[in-house]
């Protein structure tokens, strides 16, 4: 039985390969309890070095246009990636 | 005129980029003692009773007075309670004033308490951080409210602490939208002395940490608004005389080493989480909210607001 680990890298830029600046785990064997605050430093420097790690990439974050009268509103962060992993439980 | 004592342009520069003011052990140990007194004691953990009842039990018997929003702040706490020595502590009420203006308005407050793991196990609930959000929703405004946070007690990492994302304060979200971000690059959590001070822009990204400790932790938040009535609202209000004259732009860009401390070079520093592109538009934004706090339109800040606004093709 396989089980979907869930790792959200926000990176510098667009490149897969610019530093991470932000992130998430969510673990779908319930083994651990990812939650926010509990880590300062990230677990990869970068996007690449997930994938080097074995993390599946399944979704990239768009590069949208700029809407006239909103090129300089600031919201979400901007550069996110997906990642997962399946990872074999105990039924 | 006001003998409070202001904050000076470099700490108003400070809140424009990051978005907080911490004060360290600045509220007397004799407050900190009449306002825990005051809160009253916290119910200990009942085998199968909710964690809900006892914070509503809690916040029923604590000895803070429910108050109407959009009253002045003046009148929100009747005179010799703890809360109300707190916001006439100097300290305090030269930040408000410096930061909010002349009779700000009460907006809301809440005393905040974070449980320790005996309390979540005798309710089956779980122990785990606040999501990171940003308060009220969202907020178009330049002009901004500040929430004081104020921790009476000694607070260890342990303990959690309020998480907080400096900087964050100037992106337009709503609220709890954001939860999905676990952790950013540069967050900070309030780990203090007793006495403790933590102003906050009202657009600042964050949430309660877990707590891990034996014992509860108690942080009190008032959210307070400039006032639209008063001649002056928030402009102008910290101590102006700080202020240094900007007579020309620094060179940008080509650069022989580090330039020397000013308002500029605090509004020019970035967060180690800011993406590179949009890390520019922060600086814009900085920039224009120091124009605002200012009333200087023409402000800039190493030449980003000025290209921009350079209309040569008009």
């Amino acid at each position: 039985m396989q089980r979907q680990k869930i790792l959200v890298l926000y990176t510098a830029n667009s490149a897969l390969d610019s530093p991470v600046i932000g992130w998430s785990v969510y673990d779908g064997t319930g083994q651990t309890r990812p939650m926010a605050g509990d880590q300062d430093e990230p677990p990869y420097r970068t996007g690449v070095d997930a994938l080097k790690d074995g993390w599946r990439l399944i979704q990239a974050a768009q590069l949208l246009p700029h809407g006239r009268g909103e090129e300089f509103d600031l919201a979400y962060l901007k550069y996110e990636f997906f990642f997962e992993q399946l990872v074999e439980v105990q039924p | 005129m006001t003998h409070l004592p202001l904050l000076n342009a470099q700490q108003m520069a400070q809140f424009v980029a990051r978005g907080f003011l911490r004060l360290d052990g600045v509220v007397p140990e004799a407050l900190n003692a009449q306002f825990l007194q005051e809160m009253g004691e916290i119910a200990p953990p009942v085998p199968g009773r909710g964690l809900m009842r006892t914070y509503g039990e809690m916040l029923a018997k604590a000895g803070v007075p429910e108050v109407a929003a959009g009253i002045p702040l003046d009148q929100a706490y009747e005179d010799g309670s703890a809360l109300a020595k707190l916001v006439q502590l100097p300290v305090v009420a030269g930040a408000i004033r410096s930061l909010v203006g002349e009779d700000p308005i009460f907006d809301h407050h809440f005393l905040h308490v974070t449980f320790p793991p005996a309390y979540h196990e005798a309710s089956g609930g779980e122990n785990v951080s606040q999501h990171t959000h940003q308060d009220s929703t969202i907020d178009p405004r330049t002009a901004f409210d500040v929430q004081i946070m104020y921790y009476p007690h000694a607070v260890t990492r342990e303990m959690g602490g309020t998480r907080f994302v400096p900087g964050t304060h100037l992106r337009r979200v709503s609220e709890v939208a954001l939860g999905r971000y676990q952790n950013i690059r540069g967050q900070q959590h309030m780990v203090c002395e007793a006495g403790t001070l933590l102003f906050i822009h009202s657009g600042i990204w964050h949430g309660g940490g877990v707590n891990l400790s034996d014992r509860t932790r108690t942080m009190f938040k008032i959210r307070i608004n400039p006032n639209p009535r008063s001649s002056r609202t928030q402009v102008r209000q910290f101590d102006v005389s700080t202020l240094v004259p900007q007579n020309q732009q620094r060179p940008i860009f080509y650069v022989k080493g580090p330039l020397p401390p000013s308002v500029e070079q605090t509004l020019m520093t970035p967060e180690p989480w800011f993406e590179q592109d949009t890390g520019r538009l922060e600086f814009l934004n900085r920039i224009r909210l120091w124009r605002y706090l200012t009333d200087d339109p023409t402000y800039d800040a190493d030449y980003w607001l000025t290209r921009v606004e350079n209309l040569a093709e008009v």
